[in-house]
């Protein structure tokens, strides 16, 4: 049976489907067809949008187990499965989101393939929302890997000047931890006799077991998310890439290395999970605080964000590691908080990249003089990224350490110096782009903020202040299941 | 004894079309297309009686048809019937006709389908002959070029020389266990096996090992994939394959079930070796010919490594694997076969470039098959993968599951070559212009392009109880 989840999840190839029709019909240069496509677009993805929030307002909060659970099987005991629970509905809700963004970031800055760019965008939104539904673990596989395939084409065909590197380096990066997430699931698969994942949830693998499994799901999401020492690919990938494929990359894409975490390392690998989790929140206090020092040394601005979005996937890891429900509340919150932040800051490095075609840093200066609207948005986004509070950052942050504080005080000190550090590269970086006399002349007659980009950025606002002020809309939904899968954490593991 | 040629029908039926077809030939050299049209219905007319004809033993134990032979011979051929067109068309555009080309490829499909059904070592080599001197001179058929007859003597020397590892290798079995049927050896070997029949042993999977371009045993792969006209090589790098690897089971399960421990660790090796050979060897090709000849080697590597699991599973996931790989590699071809710029032949991967903005749709082809061939889902070619190493693993072989293991991490390595090749079609802009592709290469480019995804998604039902019945043929646990 087929539900309101494959809805959401296809509804984007729909519109594939009739671009596609379009290109056959129209030239695919043709001004008109090229127009045509970008409505199609964006009503899909808007029609996407309106039916996860209608997925979103159905769902029990109180039922801490699977939602709108759909299953058919497939071939030699696989089954298409498809569910939501408490921690994946609102990952759901942020991918369409931010996708219709992506859409009308891309209007105007894209300008040469545009049917093949749509095209390519609203498969990646199948198979993201696809991830976050799929409970069966060989098409949570398939939805997870094929991510690459849409990816690599927008950062290697749309991209900057080394895009072929940055799109070579993330394919093979992201794939290299996926193989070994699959001997993982392969093994698991003929351990347990089953690919559910609410089974295999239930099931009690062995200790010496667990651990391979642990390593081996963890090279995938440790790589994805990206964690120290595996981020090398995010800073060239999010430098090449266009606004929006930057956009869903930290916005979406890596919110998969940590839903992953969530769905199946703690809860199918308690022991392990258990034993890991030093390495976890080393590997976590070094990134927060080695990234935001990189961070700060960074001449390109599109790189310095990227960098901070380590920074930030490090409080993430470390909250879903402290086993505590606060940490994994915090943990979830961060994740959305910064899909939120992050894309918001990259769509604004868009907004001058496109006017100037330069991210050097030192390139800018002053441009509160000539753009004040622009000033006072990336003010708002930059504080957010610090962690202010009034902004959702501060949520995140300051729930993921209290977290960690309860399984590591030295590991949440560390962190904590971590939100100084980020206060220093974020800040900088917006005294130097910003404040200041005006001394480039190039700069003299850039424009402020046109209509598309302040509907851009509204739903952004809105939600950054919304979220940073009544974050409990979010606990509500997350904590039955938070809740449900910390108890069983702790049961299982004996923490 | 009463001899039932009703199991043999298939077989016959190709023996007889192949020879009326051959006088037929002979009598009206340029009747090439109604020739071509009726090797196409008696395969196809085979492909039907394999399917559902009866199964059992015939010729004193040298044949058996049974489903495994069943299932094998299905997928030859039709593979065998795609590549007439495909070839025929391609002979005809350069000014060299050939009423040969269809007899060739039937009487291959006829050694194959001796191949699959043998069931001692008498009917396995000479199954194995047929089908490679059919395969020698369809390699050099094209003798305005060079390349083309280079690549068939190579390929003749090199098979040549195998044929004679594998008849050593049968002789001293011969030798050391009194009977060439596969059940009285493995009666043989059960008794405790004899220095004598392992060293014929290792012969006849030398000798197999070469058949299916398994690494060390490779080396004529590249040089006569590059030489051969494009759509032969899409056909022998398919079908004669699976024939091959169907073979290497029968031999493996059913002579010498008892010396598993030893056969396995062979397998093992060389299931690596090629994956290893497939993934590095490729990395430096330009030529994509030579590095589809890579990548297959590195695919039968994984096939092998089902095999070496010696369980039904592991048989069950080795002919899931070959079929698709078969949809695969003619894909492929065949948009090689479609594709040249002025005349010219696009054989480089330089030659690809900008080819999504030229011919989109065999563009869209190409990327499924590399996307397949890297094992990406969800396309044919991660199911096959699928099965395969789940089939390792499961063993809970620490050996076996350490090879599956580098075996995943070899296709990271292989999808190094895959993605130049994406690179190519994708993100440069066109040299020149394409021609206009040939109908009939472009229709099955795409065909298979569709079977990679989406259709493989219902297929795989049909394919993978048919071939859990054929692996249930061999009566393992």
């Amino acid at each position: 049976m087929l539900g309101i989840l494959s809805l959401i999840t296809y509804v984007p190839l729909i519109g594939v489907a009739v671009i596609l029709a379009l290109r056959f019909v129209g030239k695919a240069d043709n001004p008109k067809t090229v127009d045509a496509a970008k409505w199609i677009a964006l009503i899909t993805t808007l029609a996407t949008l309106a039916l996860s929030v209608v997925l979103t307002a159905r769902f029990d909060q109180a039922n801490p187990g699977f939602q709108f659970v759909e299953s058919l099987p497939w071939f030699a005991g696989l089954h298409y499965a498809m569910a939501v629970d408490g921690i994946s509905v609102l990952f759901v809700l942020l991918t369409a989101f931010l996708m219709p963004i992506c859409i009308l970031a891309s209007w105007k800055s894209i300008e040469t393939r545009v049917l093949e760019y749509l095209i390519a965008f609203l498969i990646l939104e199948t198979l993201v929302i696809g991830v976050f539904c799929a409970m069966d673990l060989v098409l949570f596989y398939t939805f997870f890997e094929f991510g690459l395939v849409p990816m690599f084409l927008i950062i290697g065909i749309w991209g900057g000047k080394r895009r072929v590197y940055a799109a070579f380096k993330f394919f093979l990066y992201t794939l290299l931890g996926s193989v070994l997430m699959l001997a993982a699931i392969l093994a698991m698969i003929s351990v347990a006799h089953t690919s559910s994942i609410p089974e295999l949830m239930a099931y009690k693998f062995a200790p010496g077991l667990q651990t391979w499994l642990w390593l081996a799901f963890f090279a995938s999401f440790a790589v994805k998310m990206p964690m120290w020492p595996v981020h090398t690919w995010l800073p060239d990938a999010h430098v090449e890439a266009p606004t929006a494929g930057s956009v869903i990359l930290a916005g979406i894409l890596l919110k998969m290395g940590g839903y992953g975490f969530l769905r199946f390392s703690l809860p199918m690998f308690p022991e392990a999970s258990a034993i890991f989790t030093p390495l976890v929140f080393a590997l976590s206090a070094i990134a927060i605080v080695y990234t935001s020092l990189v961070a700060f040394r960074q001449t390109d601005i599109k790189k310095l964000i990227a960098y901070s979005s380590v920074a930030h996937m490090g409080f993430v890891t470390m909250g879903i590691f402290s086993g505590n429900a606060i940490g994994v509340q915090g943990a979830i919150f961060q994740m959305l908080s910064h899909g939120v932040i992050s894309g918001a800051l990259f769509l604004c490095v868009g907004v001058v990249y496109d006017r100037m075609h330069t991210r050097e840093i030192a390139f800018y200066g002053g441009l509160v003089n000539r753009m004040p609207w622009y000033a006072a948005v990336f003010m708002l986004f930059t504080m957010g990224n610090v962690g202010l509070p009034g902004t959702s950052g501060f949520v995140g942050e300051i729930m993921t350490m209290t977290g960690a504080y309860h399984a590591s005080t030295w590991t949440a000190l560390v962190a904590a110096t971590g939100v100084i550090f980020s206060a220093v590269y974020a800040l900088s970086l917006y005294r130097r782009t910003v404040f200041g006399e005006m001394t480039n002349p190039a700069l003299a007659a850039i424009t402020d903020l046109d209509m598309r980009e302040i509907i851009i950025f509204t739903p952004l606002i809105l939600s950054t202040l919304y979220l940073g002020l009544q974050p409990g809309v979010v606990f509500q939904i997350t904590q039955a299941s938070v809740d449900h899968l910390v108890s069983a954490y702790h049961a299982f593991s004996g923490a | 004894m009463l001899i039932n040629l009703a199991l043999a029908y298939p077989e016959l039926l190709l023996a007889v079309s192949a020879l009326v077809l051959l006088v037929a030939g002979a009598f009206n050299p340029k009747a090439t297309d109604v020739i071509g049209a009726f090797a196409v219905l008696s395969l196809v007319g085979a492909a039907a009686i394999s399917a559902f004809g009866p199964h059992g033993v015939a010729f004193s134990g040298s044949l058996k048809a049974d489903a495994a032979a069943g299932y094998a011979g299905v997928a030859i051929y039709l593979a065998s019937a795609a590549a007439i067109p495909l070839g025929g068309n391609w002979f005809a555009r350069k000014g060299a006709p050939a009423f040969e080309f269809p007899v060739l490829i039937v009487l291959a499909a006829l050694g194959m389908g001796m191949m699959v059904s043998a069931g001692d070592l008498i009917a396995l080599y000479i199954g194995i002959e047929l089908q490679s001197l059919a395969l020698y001179v369809l390699a050099a058929m094209y003798r305005d070029d060079l390349r083309a007859s280079e690549a068939g003597l190579k390929y003749f020397v090199l098979g040549a020389l195998s044929s004679g590892m594998l008849l050593y290798g049968s002789s001293l079995i011969y030798g050391f266990a009194g009977s060439t049927r596969f059940e009285d050896i493995a009666a043989a070997v059960h008794q405790g096996a004899h220095t004598g029949v392992l060293f014929g042993l290792i012969f006849l999977m030398c000798g197999l090992a070469f058949k299916v371009s398994a690494a060390p045993f490779h080396m004529w792969t590249p040089d006569v994939y590059e030489g051969a006209p494009t759509p032969v090589v899409g056909f022998f790098a398919g079908a004669p394959k699976l024939a091959a690897m169907v073979l290497f089971a029968r031999v493996l399960y059913e002579c010498f079930p008892g010396a598993i421990s030893q056969w396995r660790q062979i397998l093992i090796i060389l299931g690596l070796t090629s994956i290893a050979v497939g993934a590095f060897a490729g990395l430096n090709q330009s030529n994509l010919k030579r590095l589809w000849a890579y990548s297959s080697i590195a695919n039968v590597g994984y096939a092998i490594l089902g095999l070496a699991a010696g369980t039904a599973e592991g048989v069950h996931a080795m002919l899931v694997f070959m079929v698709l790989y078969i949809v695969d590699v003619t894909g492929f071809f065949a948009c090689l076969t479609a594709l040249s710029r002025q005349g010219k032949a696009m054989e480089t991967i330089e030659d690809m470039a900008g080819l999504f903005k030229e011919q989109p749709g065999i563009a869209l082809a190409m990327t499924a098959f590399s996307l397949s061939a890297l094992g990406l889902p969800p396309f044919s070619g991660f199911f096959a993968k699928y099965f395969v190493f789940k089939a390792a693993i499961s063993m809970g072989d620490p050996m076996l599951t350490g090879a599956a293991i580098a075996g995943l991490v070899g296709s990271v390595v292989a999808a190094f070559y895959y993605l130049r090749l994406l690179r190519s079609m994708w993100f440069e802009a066109p040299t020149s212009a394409t021609d206009k592709p040939p109908v009939d290469a472009k229709a099955i480019a795409i065909g298979a392009a569709l079977f990679t995804f989406p259709v493989v998604l219902g297929a795989l039902h049909l394919i993978d109880i048919q071939a859990s019945l054929a692996a249930a043929a061999f009566g393992l646990k």
